[in-house]
């Protein structure tokens, strides 16, 4: 017996960390991934309305969004408090809605193209005269799939 | 000047690690998984101006389910003035017509064959939301909620009769022929404007 431990060396070996890096870094590029980071700045302040019939909005790439609300606080002093749209980073009114939604088609993909969805961030206090003239564009430009975004009601 | 070469001191990579997780627990922090959530509706297609908006498509009075909104969020729902959560109910009476009713949609026969053949339903029911321009959003999203809700419970009630499960745990053909059976006619008129804002 004991031939074995010729060395008679004894005590842990210590864990090799040189792959730790390795590992952290494949998390991390798994998180960045999966990140969304929201790519417009909103300058409306909205709190969507309750609903319990929701579904999921599917695929990111085939939704476009459009923002309905007050002007932040900090953009009152120039646009006033009245309920505004926001396409993309700037203000908007109704008549550029179209054109809009015709420019973010064109960014798609071919085939993506007619399962583009509009979700409408509408805040839930706006009247809805204002929501009315965004569908009825909506309706002339052809996207006729939307999404009232809303959250679970408990 | 002979000099002895010098070995490169190695990059001591023992912070990577560190740098790595601090990256990593940004970006944990940035993420948002979580997904957006709506109600989903489709929009008709926008009137044709070549076509004469022919007026030949006259729907039955039985056959509407008027709903109205007007600007302060008063539901008016036929000829008569509803609170919200009496709705739903409305609207599944009006879309089943369990007791074949006059008043209440006419019936139809279709051959489903996955639900036995013929069967009476009430194939040409509307329902047709009208809001006023001063109407609040959230008493819309409530309105078109309870109307997506009641298509809902009819159809699941019809998939446990039928299939013994729930509507959206049933194949994708056995869905369709309960989608046949309660078409989701909900049809928002085109916007009247009583005024100013």
């Amino acid at each position: 017996m004991g031939k074995f431990n010729k060395s008679g060396k004894k005590g842990m070996p210590e864990l090799n960390t040189s792959s730790l890096p390795d590992l952290i870094f494949t998390m991390l590029f798994f998180f960045m991934i999966v990140t969304s980071m929201r790519e417009v700045t909103l300058k409306v302040q909205f709190k969507v309305p309750q609903a319990t019939e929701l579904e999921k909005l599917e695929k990111k790439s085939l939704v476009t969004f459009i923002y309905i609300g007050k002007p932040m606080p900090e953009f009152q002093k120039k646009m006033g408090a009245e309920t505004r749209i926001q396409l993309n980073d700037k203000f908007s009114e109704v008549s550029e809605v179209q054109d809009y939604i015709y420019q973010e088609r064109e960014n798609m993909k071919e085939e993506d193209q007619p399962f583009m969805t509009v979700s409408l961030k509408v805040d839930q206090d706006t009247k809805m005269g204002i929501v009315t003239d965004v569908k009825q564009a909506l309706r002339q430009s052809y996207a006729l799939n939307i999404n009232y975004s809303a959250t679970q009601r408990q | 000047m002979a000099r002895k070469k010098r070995s490169m001191p190695g990059i001591n990579s023992s912070s990577t690690a560190d740098i790595a997780f601090m990256l990593l627990i940004f970006f944990l922090t940035t993420t948002s998984m979580d997904t957006d959530r709506g109600l989903a509706r489709r929009l008709p297609n926008p009137p044709d101006p070549n076509v004469q908006q022919d007026d030949d498509i006259i729907v039955k009075e039985r056959n509407v389910l008027q709903v109205r909104l007007n600007k302060d969020n008063q539901l008016m729902v036929g000829s008569e003035y509803l609170d919200i959560k009496q709705l739903r109910a409305k609207a599944k009476e009006f879309v089943a017509n369990p007791n074949n009713e006059d008043n209440l949609p006419e019936k139809h026969l279709k051959n489903i064959p996955l639900l036995g053949g013929d069967c009476l339903i009430t194939e040409k029911h509307v329902i047709s939301v009208q809001n006023d321009v001063g109407t609040s959003y959230q008493a819309y999203i409530d309105v078109q909620n309870e109307l997506v809700a009641a298509y809902n419970e009819l159809r699941n009630e019809l998939a446990k009769e039928k299939f013994g499960k729930l509507y959206n745990e049933c194949s994708e053909d056995e869905q369709k022929a309960i989608r046949d059976f309660y078409p989701q006619k909900i049809s928002e008129a085109e916007p009247k404007k009583y005024g100013g804002k």
